[in-house]
């Protein structure tokens, strides 16, 4: 624990910009805590990287971190990040974003970067619900679920996260809860380091609206739910389909190698001098 | 200094003019969506930067051209964007994004008939407005207008300038005339060619206050990866880049980006006058209309009617300095454009009864002749 908090306090803006703004018990407390640990892993100096995050609770998450950090418009960090991975491939661009920013607002922006392949991690903080504006239902929330937009119960079906990432392209996918901390460390670092657009979708939870709306409990009991209903990929396996109702799959569920973006441009970058070079 | 005749003279279309401009500039990255009248910025731009080690990009829509374009003058590359009237609507939140984070960074409107949808093969000057109040909030915005393929050339260059001299987005405002209009023009050498770059902070890291106030209003700009680690935000912040919602500092920040660019006036207002030192009427104009502008005033000339031309570069801030004195000391003005009004609406506003404005609008696709603002010209 000690441990811990040397390595938050050498990477968190912490004289100037605290105390937060999240719920006590908020899962994206525990993200920030797993980011920080996968980062000093990775070796990786603070100038490498750049962390964009987009608006929302977990948007907030980049003012903390002193690296080089945007804080985007609503679903549009992925394209921040776009831009500055271009500009200056050296950098590590880490994207921070909710399940409405990512999947919702930025929805386009999220299959694009996926199936574009730039070498970029996205980190979706799916806790069901839009939780910085009240609690209203985002595509991630269950089908029947209250919130403050489906005070009759929500009629559209979620989106998985995870199965959009890899159809749309990227080359890494995993998904994680903020229960696990210590497997999110692993898969955050491992995210961070595959060549190629890399997504790790993060189970989190909102208990202050979705929780309370639903009668959830709070940040424990729901903290609970996720140790309960979450299966290791390699236990999955092994388990029915009715073993696995209601339950799902944590781990890294795709890893591919996938041509990257950059190193493909690099080609277009040669036979374009080539062209150029040519007597006309 | 150059010879008159130094350079290299080309047939451009105003579109690839622009690209021309932007890469003498020291343009090297390119994010865009394909739209006409402006694709073929895109096209010349995917072309050309490849293979000056720069980067083109087609993105999604317009709104991810604005971010990406925003993200790698962020990593320190100077970044542009071309589009239209539908695709600069998408533009506009990020654009302010822009504003509020003093992002260095050029985006072209070539302008055809709307709204909506319109009228996309046809020229028009309708997004005015748009250019100076599309985003929301209240923001300082610079807006360049060009009439012919040289300005293409040399106004773009400027617009990267003034980017990076006042950290802020420049709009170049085209229309569907200048951007398809091949004329033969004169690429400077590169020697010729004015090229400013941002200021970037030479003091060591822990020092840099990215958003301190200075006498010239403009923060020097760390690009990321330098060691100056800072955050970026639309909020609106206080001098180290962290939102605030403390009035005290709210103010002097949202008066710092107000006044860096109005303290400038003179450098950023900029004005072609013709024949205006003795006119007792005047044509104010911009964009392709002025060309029209050009020739009706000429001949007004030849019989003797005292007319005069101001072109206006600077569309936004409104170049009141200058164009104050004029309106003090002519009989009446004639503002022809392809809007139902829109900078006439400005220029009646600065007026404030010193002249009679009169307005000469089209809004179906073509162009104002010189023979119509010449029969309006001579009966003012
Ligand atoms: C263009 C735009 N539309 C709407 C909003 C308002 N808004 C702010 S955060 C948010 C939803 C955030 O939900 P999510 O992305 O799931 O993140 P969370 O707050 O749950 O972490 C919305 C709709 C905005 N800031 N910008
Ligand atoms: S509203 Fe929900 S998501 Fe936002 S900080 Fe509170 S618990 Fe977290």
């Amino acid at each position: 624990m000690a441990e811990d908090t040397k390595l938050v306090y050498k990477y968190l803006r912490h004289d100037k910009k605290f105390p937060h703004v999240w719920c006590p018990g908020c899962g994206n407390g525990i993200l920030l805590g797993a980011l920080i640990r996968a980062i000093d892993r990775t070796g990786l100096e603070k100038d490498e990287i750049a962390l964009v995050s987009g608006i929302g609770c977990s948007g907030r998450l980049s003012v903390y971190v002193d690296f080089n950090t945007v804080h985007a418009t609503h679903g549009r960090a992925l394209t921040f990040a776009t831009g500055i991975k271009l500009a200056k491939p050296k950098l590590h661009v880490i994207v921070i974003m909710g399940d409405g920013d990512a999947t919702s607002i930025g929805g386009n922006h999220f299959i694009h970067a996926a199936r574009r392949n730039l070498n970029l991690t996205a980190i979706v903080v799916n806790n069901n619900i839009y939780g910085m504006t009240g609690g209203q239902y985002s595509p991630t929330t269950p089908y029947g679920a209250l919130s403050t937009t489906s005070l009759y119960g929500n009629i559209e079906q979620a989106f998985s996260i995870a199965e959009l990432a890899g159809m749309a392209g990227a080359s890494m996918v995993a998904r994680g809860t903020v229960y696990h901390a210590s497997l999110l460390d692993e898969l955050i670092e491992k995210a961070i380091l595959k060549r190629g657009f890399s997504v790790v979708e993060v189970i989190s939870h909102c208990h202050t609206q979705y929780g309370r709306k639903n009668k959830l409990g709070g940040a424990v009991e729901m903290l609970r739910w996720q140790k309960d209903s979450a299966v290791r990929l390699e236990k999955a396996r092994s388990l029915s389909q009715e073993e696995m109702e209601g339950k799902f799959t944590i781990g890294v569920l795709v890893d591919r190698d996938l041509p990257v973006y950059t190193q493909e441009y690099r080609k277009v970058r040669e036979a374009a001098k080539k062209m150029m070079a040519r007597p006309s | 200094m150059a010879t008159k005749n130094a350079g290299r003279q080309v047939l451009l279309q105003g579109n690839e003019a622009i690209v021309e401009g932007a890469l003498a500039a020291g343009c090297r990255f390119f994010a865009g969506y394909p739209i006409t009248p402006a694709t073929e910025i895109s096209e010349a731009m995917s072309y050309r930067l490849p293979g000056v080690d720069g980067t083109f990009i087609q993105m999604e829509d317009e709104i991810a051209s604005m971010g990406a374009v925003i993200g790698a003058s962020l990593a320190g590359v100077k970044a542009m964007t071309a589009t239209s009237g539908p695709g600069f609507s998408l533009m506009q939140e990020n654009l302010g994004f822009a504003c509020v984070a003093e992002v260095p960074c050029v985006i072209v409107d070539v302008m055809r008939g709307g709204p909506s949808t319109g009228i996309p093969t046809h020229v028009s000057q309708g997004d005015v407005m748009q250019a100076r109040w599309g985003t929301h909030g209240d923001h300082p915005i610079i807006v360049l207008a060009v009439s012919t393929t040289q300005d293409c050339f040399s106004i773009t260059v400027k617009a990267f300038n003034l980017s990076e001299k006042y950290r802020t987005p420049v709009i170049i405002l085209a229309d569907e005339v200048v951007a398809h209009t091949r004329e033969k023009i004169r690429l400077p050498h590169p020697g010729e060619i004015e090229v400013l770059d941002r200021i970037r902070p030479n003091m060591p890291p822990d020092w840099y206050i990215p958003y301190e106030n200075n006498s010239r209003g403009v923060p020097p700009m760390s690009s990321f990866g330098e060691g100056y680690r800072y955050h970026v935000t639309g909020l609106i912040h206080d001098v180290r880049g962290f939102p605030t919602e403390r009035p005290d500092e709210i103010v002097p920040f949202m008066n710092r980006i107000f006044r860096k660019i109005n303290q400038h006036f003179a450098d950023i207002q900029m004005v072609h006058e013709e024949s205006t030192e003795d006119a007792e009427v005047l044509v104010v104009a911009y964009g392709s209309v002025s060309r029209s502008a050009r020739r009706a005033v000429r001949e007004a000339r030849q019989r003797g009617v005292k007319a005069g031309l101001a072109q206006l570069i600077t569309l936004w801030p409104f170049p009141r300095q200058t164009m104050e004195p004029l309106l003090r000391k002519v009989r009446a003005v004639l503002v022809p454009e392809l809007n139902m009004g829109q900078m006439s609406r400005e220029i009646k506003r600065i007026n404030q009864g010193m002249t009679r404005i009169e307005t000469l609008n089209r809004i179906d696709g073509t162009l104002i002749t010189p023979a119509e603002i010449f029969a309006r010209l001579v009966k003012l």
